[in-house]
């Protein structure tokens, strides 16, 4: 094989692309463990779940995927903040949220996938719209339609969600629910409400990443498994709760993951990327952009 | 005095031990024949391991109507083993010891076999093995049967007829690469070419792997792209074989060929979806609608199956697995037939020895359990357009362009002339 300059860039942008599909659908994990220390395994799952709305929304009323995210956002919000409820009243509140919150998710994640299971069986589901079949040339860079635009539907999502943290008042109530509850409850807010908020949004997230997610690749039930990993490497590279260090790790992590491939083979990524994780852990313990 | 009541007495105990054994042979006459399986159904493999139930539910029926095996009707009991060779041991063993089944079928797919061997093995029952690669390689096991038409090399056919339909190009390829994941399936495809390729003097410019769980194959297939091969052959399983195709239309992947291996490919869901992306691939199918394959009562079946099938939420034409675990059974039920036998120890010699008239043709086992001819087809997806499944029900849009005997249409080549 012929390392030319071809497939570097295009390697380059493919990872750079994928990269900041990881970031989108890390982000909502990013706020839940990061700052509300809710390991929810089965983020990656509502994903998969958001996906499957989409589809629903595609093929009966022809929406498009990124409108049809847009429109169960809410949806996904609420759903969020039944499930912290849930959450706070069965173990947060007791102190017993660690191993226990911990298989809860777990169980949620299994019947999530179960569910899925018996409403739209085994068989791949995917939407047709006429971009995720193109794919822009320019030279010898191929930009594929079907990365594209999930890249920059994460990108928006990001913005969104870094202004929304560091403008408005929620946001920094949700930023200092993460550092100092009792300081926050000194000013008259209640961090439950706070919490509850925060883990709306990051549920709400899933259904724009279920979007993005449908449009790059078809959907199966377990599909959100091959993702746990990557997610919550991606939250602790990062640094917990920081959006835009999100949004470096998964793009180093896609470059890396790639760059791999060509140098060694695709088999070693996954050992090449988690290695360069743990060496940035043992120098940066608290990830690239943690406070 | 004494005699009379004796002789009463042996009267009526021969009375009641007739009356006990008559109704022990009426009851073992109506207890079903059991069949047992662990069979995917959630998991990756569920969408094959679902449309195999089905198949083999609608040959229960049709052997009950028919007044079952042996004079007794059959049943079939299946557990999900969710895709995980993990759970087959357990399944087998319950299946054996609680259940009490008289026969087993393995579920599907190559993992899932071998796992299920050494129960079959400890209780010297005929297991027959559905789709499996090599499976019994390295057992040797003289009572597995594979229900693959792949032949007893199985490592090497599996990729075999692409190379033998690649020698036939003119020119005759030169080089060669192969896109295949880190699982055992993906080793096995490699294996089989790296041997290929040394016995026709072909040079292998790529054979790297790639993680199963990779989300993208652009830059596998761009890695491909730079080592200029003239054949390109894909081994990949479901998933990996959407993002395969994707890729190789993303990339504008050239070469003389390309395909070979793709699991998936084979079924309606996953053609539809690809639609005109499939221009061009090749690829292995081990039963297609075309005139040369229309074997006595596989189109009665499909009927009964497509009739079923939406309802059901399987694959909605079945031509992937659905005629071989219906064959599976014919098999095993023409053994039982014949023996008068449940017994592994009879069962097993028979197969071995006989001609079986199934709905996917003759088949005849060779020492090692798999077929002792393979026939595998090499077919081409030609002037897909759009995503209609109705284009898929006929011969016309997957061609079968080797071996010859099956031959229903010249291959178009280079790949990407396929494409215009």
């Amino acid at each position: 094989m012929t390392i030319t300059f071809e497939l570097l860039a295009n390697s380059l942008l493919a990872g750079l692309l994928l990269g900041g599909f990881y970031a989108a659908l890390s982000a909502g994990a990013t706020i839940a463990f990061g700052l509300l220390e809710i390991v929810n395994i089965a983020h990656p799952t509502f994903a998969v779940m958001g996906a499957y709305a989409v589809y629903l929304l595609n093929r009966h009323l022809h929406l498009d995927p990124l409108i049809g995210g847009l429109v169960l956002t809410p949806i996904f919000y609420l759903l969020g903040t039944l499930l912290y409820q849930i959450y706070h009243h069965a173990f947060e509140r007791r102190s017993e949220e660690a191993m226990q919150g911990l298989a809860f998710f777990f169980g949620l994640m299994f019947i999530a996938e179960v569910v899925l299971i018996i409403i739209f069986g085994v068989d791949f589901r995917y939407v047709n719209t006429s971009y995720i079949t193109t794919t822009w040339q320019f030279g010898d860079i191929g930009l594929p339609l079907r990365l594209a635009v999930p890249f920059l539907g994460s990108l928006a999502l990001l913005g969104v969600l870094e202004l929304g943290l560091r403008r408005s008042f929620t946001g920094r109530a949700i930023i200092a629910v993460a550092e100092d509850p009792l300081a926050l409850r000194l000013m008259g807010t209640s961090p439950v409400r706070i919490k509850r908020i925060a883990f709306g949004i990051a549920i709400a997230t899933t259904a724009v990443v279920g979007a993005l997610l449908v449009i790059i690749q078809p959907l199966q039930p377990a599909g959100g498994r091959e993702f746990i990993g990557r997610v919550f490497a991606i939250c602790v590279l990062g640094g917990m709760g920081s959006i835009s260090g999100t949004l470096i790790a998964a793009v180093f992590l896609g470059v890396v993951e790639n760059m791999t491939s060509i140098f060694l083979g695709a088999s070693w990524s996954p050992a090449v990327a988690f290695g360069l994780l743990l060496i940035t852990l043992a120098v940066r313990p608290r990830g690239l952009l943690g406070r | 005095m004494k005699n009379r009541n004796l002789w009463k007495i042996a009267g009526r105990a021969v009375l009641v031990a007739t009356a006990l054994v008559a109704s022990a042979s009426l009851i073992r006459a109506e207890e079903p024949i059991k069949i047992g399986m662990g069979m995917a159904q959630t998991g990756p493999l569920a969408g094959s391991g679902k449309s195999a139930i089905l198949s083999m539910n609608i040959w229960v029926e049709d052997t009950n109507a028919k007044g079952g095996l042996l004079g007794r009707p059959v049943k079939l009991i299946y557990y999900d083993d969710q895709s995980n060779p993990a759970n087959v041991p357990s399944i087998y063993t319950k299946l054996i010891d609680v259940d009490k089944v008289d026969l087993i079928v393995s579920g599907y797919a190559t993992p899932i076999i071998a796992a299920a061997m050494p129960i079959a093995m400890q209780h010297n029952m005929v297991l027959m093995g559905l789709f499996g690669l090599a499976d019994n390689a390295r057992f040797h096991y003289d009572k597995y049967f594979g229900i693959a038409p792949i032949g007893e090399n199985p490592s090497q056919s599996s990729t075999k007829p692409i190379f033998d339909l690649a020698m036939k190009l003119n020119p005759k390829p030169k080089t060669v690469a192969v896109i295949t994941p880190e699982l055992e399936f993906g080793h096995s495809v490699l294996e089989g070419v790296r041997q290929n390729a040394k016995e026709l003097g072909l040079t292998v410019v790529y054979d790297r792997t790639f993680p199963p769980a990779t989300t993208d194959l652009t830059t596998v297939v761009r890695e491909v792209q730079a080592s200029h091969p003239d054949l390109v052959v894909v081994g990949t399983q479901p998933g990996q074989t959407i993002g395969a195709v994707r890729a190789v239309s993303e990339v504008g992947l050239k070469a003389m060929m390309i395909g070979g291996a793709m699991t998936g490919l084979q079924t309606s869901p996953t053609e539809t979806l690809l639609g005109p992306q499939l221009n061009g691939f090749v690829n292995f199918n081990y039963w297609l609608p075309s005139p040369k394959m229309q074997y006595p009562g596989v189109m009665e079946f499909l009927g009964k199956y497509q009739a079923r099938a939406e309802k059901e939420g399987v694959d909605p034409l079945g031509y992937y697995i659905g005629p071989w675990a219906y064959a599976d059974l014919q098999i095993l039920a023409q053994a039982v037939e014949a023996t008068k036998s449940l017994d592994g120890a009879k069962l097993g010699p028979y197969i071995h020895a006989t001609n079986f008239k199934t709905v996917v043709g003759d088949v005849k086992f060779g020492p090692g359990g798999e077929w002792e001819k393979p026939r595998i087809l090499m077919a081409q997806f030609q002037h897909v357009s759009g995503n209609d499944i109705a284009q898929f029900r006929g011969s016309d849009k997957l061609v079968v362009v080797d071996p010859p005997e099956y031959k229903a249409g010249d291959m178009i080549y280079p790949f990407q002339d396929a494409r215009q």
